[in-house]
């Protein structure tokens, strides 16, 4: 039986930029998924216990702070230390091309950068995650 | 409230032509909206059948009530409006480089960005401030970093604005504190803080504590300023920061002025005398792409201003009824794709600015959806307001497009939106009320997924994003904040703490403590705890333990 996709969206770091972050949500929510929007200022560790608590299929996070490179690696690392990384991880915001590129080969599985259509971005989930 | 103004349809040669024009359109276009770009439904034709303008009543004369055409007579043939580009990154001494590289370059005025830790009043060694330190602005932890920023500014003759909210009294503190050192009188200190609470539990999202004593910090600042720093603005009432998280125009209208009135109600309950403190309230609002809209906007949000400052708080003054703001074009509308063209829309935002009758402009970079800006890509937005300022001709008249029964309508229509606003944000209580509803911010989410979705549905085109595209876009050089600033900053806040006098030190915190349990105005105590050297995040920490933080329930 084809079950929902259950997707955790989060906003680490210290920026309130939550446009992109909530119109993400709702996308995925109206495209019929299980969305869990942590709200802002999250820690690594508070995201990856959701994703995990969740038991969510993806986590996507949304990032404009320009901390990608410190927080990113590590809800990466958190979630292989707590055996949690068939988690799919993508990510949105302001990245520049070769950061990028670095985040994928780390195990980040798209990013999505400013203007991507929410189509793009709940087709890829739904080409990514298994559902059934 | 003024009247409404609504005429009754009747049969006339202007409606057929409306009607005429409206059944005509080319079906190819038929899926691109004719509203605006905030969803207001636009006629084909505005004349004076569907537009009523009494003069006197609406409009008047520029530097008089209602102040529709401007807060000043003789408006930018008196003075042009401060070119004030928005700077900060890396630590205070990059910042300094390049606070000194746009005055070189004509800039008229500073204004400060502060890095995210900075904002939400972390000091730079704190564990949340790791990989955030100096790069959404600059780190400013102490009094020290304050000097290092202005060093070699006289802050007697440059006027500073600082983007700061949550620690906006700690920073005011440092400011003024730095202002002593350089030997200038504090009477003489001219500047803006944004300090403006509300807007950040509604859209920015940069909060520290609960809104009941951050309004009370707020209303601090406002007697501290009115009494010890006139010149000041202690706060900038703001609207920018609610259309970048996807509001319409209304929407940043209605919410803007709505938190203005609030702050006004608070210092009126301190016991103020409204026009000992109302002429320093200034504004911040957006300059986005629909340029008539945006026009309307800063006309309606000075004739609201002023009528309900005369006519619901009872203010004398005329300076109290002026609405003075400060405007950025949208950095929401600037976009990653064919990010060149992001000048020609900076330009016409820039342009709607001026037209609305700004008092201080900042004009994004090309290169800001990407990154913060180069050096070269500021310099090119500081020529795009000098441009519109000495070769295009629109200051030598105040309010050119006054008078025209389009913008008047949108002006009428925006002032109507707005009062409509009004009426349900005091159904819910009022502005904080209505915030712990999550009113503000349920109906900016709506308003922001509503505009995506016509982006995606091709109702609204982008170029570069959802029209005109090309492939393979050639890469960009931007601006990299140097990863090592963060130590340099870490190890620096570490030495301000080991070099202080610690007693001193201590003693400030403590007093300061006391100070926020009991009903003091808390500047003092944050002014003796700067000298003290005194961090800001040990400050904030101090208020963290009287007052508690903030945490919103997030909607979507």
């Amino acid at each position: 039986m084809e079950r929902k996709i259950r997707v955790v969206v989060a906003k680490p770091g210290l920026d309130g930029h939550d446009r992109g972050a909530k119109i993400v949500a709702r996308a995925l929510r109206d495209a019929g998924m299980e969305v869990i929007y942590t709200g802002l200022h999250q820690t690594p560790e508070q995201i990856v216990e959701t994703a995990i608590q969740e038991d969510a299929d993806a986590v996507g996070i949304s990032l404009l702070s320009g901390a990608h490179m410190t927080l990113v690696p590590r809800i990466l690392d958190l979630l292989r230390e707590n055996g949690a990384d068939d988690v799919l991880v993508v990510l949105g915001g302001t990245i520049p091309d070769d950061d990028a590129e670095e985040l994928k080969k780390q195990g980040v599985a798209a990013v999505f950068g400013p203007g991507a259509p929410t189509l793009e971005i709940v087709g890829f989930l739904a080409g990514a995650v298994p559902t059934s | 409230m003024l009247p409404l103004r609504t005429l009754a349809a009747r049969p006339s040669k202007h409606a057929a032509y409306n009607r005429h024009v409206a059944t005509t359109r080319p079906p190819a276009e038929d899926r691109q909206l004719l509203s605006t770009i905030s969803g207001i439904e636009n006629e084909p034709l505005y004349s004076p059948e569907n537009v009523e303008i009494d003069y006197e009543r609406d409009l008047g004369r520029p530097g008089e009530f209602p102040f529709t055409r401007g807060v000043y007579k003789s408006m930018y043939r008196g003075r042009l409006w401060t070119m004030r580009q928005f700077a900060g990154f890396g630590t205070a001494e990059e910042t300094n480089e390049r606070f000194r590289y746009l005055l070189d370059h004509g800039q008229t005025g500073l204004s400060t960005a502060f890095d995210m830790p900075t904002l939400m009043g972390y000091d730079s060694d704190h564990s949340r401030s790791l990989g955030e330190v100096g790069r959404e602005g600059v780190a400013v932890d102490s009094l020290g970093d304050m000097q290092t920023l202005f060093d070699g500014i006289p802050l007697g003759e440059v006027s500073t604005s600082m983007t700061i909210n949550g620690p906006a009294a700690m920073l005011l503190a440092f400011y003024a504190c730095v202002g002593e050192e350089q030997g200038v009188p504090l009477s003489s200190m001219r500047g803006t803080v944004q300090t403006d609470i509300l807007k950040e539990y509604i859209a920015q999202k940069e909060w520290i504590f609960p809104p009941e004593p951050s309004m009370r910090l707020v209303v601090d600042m406002i007697e501290w300023c009115a009494a010890e720093m006139p010149l000041m603005h202690p706060v900038s009432i703001s609207g920018y920061h609610i259309r970048e998280a996807g509001s319409t125009a209304a929407q940043e209208l209605a919410f803007t002025l709505a938190d203005g009135f609030a702050y006004v109600e608070a210092c009126v309950a301190r016991g103020l005398d409204v026009d000992s403190f109302a002429p320093r309230l200034s504004f911040f609002f957006n300059a986005h792409l629909d340029f008539f809209e945006e026009i309307a906007k800063y006309r309606a949000a000075r004739r609201i201003w002023a009528a309900r400052m005369r006519d619901r708080y009872g203010a004398k003054d005329p300076r109290s009824w002026l609405m003075r703001f400060h405007t950025q074009t949208a950095g929401v509308s600037l976009t990653a794709q064919q990010p060149e063209v992001n000048i020609v829309r900076t330009a016409i935002e820039a342009l709607a600015a001026v037209l609305g009758g700004t008092q201080s402009l900042h004009t994004n970079s090309f290169d800001e959806a990407l990154a913060l800006p180069t050096e070269n890509a500021v310099r090119l937005a500081l020529r795009t307001q000098q441009v519109i300022a000495h070769e295009t001709g629109v200051v030598n008249t105040t309010d050119p497009l006054g008078g025209s029964y389009y913008l008047e309508h949108l002006t009428d229509e925006l002032e109507q939106q707005a009062y409509d606003y009004f009426e349900r944000i005091e159904k819910l209580g009022g502005v904080v009320a209505a915030i712990e509803e999550n009113f503000q911010q349920r109906e900016i989410a709506e308003a922001s997924f509503r505009y995506q979705a016509e982006v995606e549905r091709g109702e609204r085109l982008v170029v570069g994003v959802n029209a005109y595209e090309i492939e393979d876009e050639a890469t960009l050089d931007i601006l990299r904040i140097d990863p090592t600033l963060e130590q340099k900053q870490v190890e620096r806040v570490r030495a301000v703490r080991k070099g202080r006098d610690a007693a001193a030190a201590e003693a400030a915190v403590r007093r300061l403590e006391a100070d926020a349990a009991s009903d003091a105005n808390l500047m003092p105590a944050l002014l003796d705890a700067s000298r003290a050297h005194v961090t800001m995040g040990e400050m904030c920490d101090a208020l963290r333990r009287v007052w508690g933080t903030w945490r919103e329930t997030p909607v979507f």
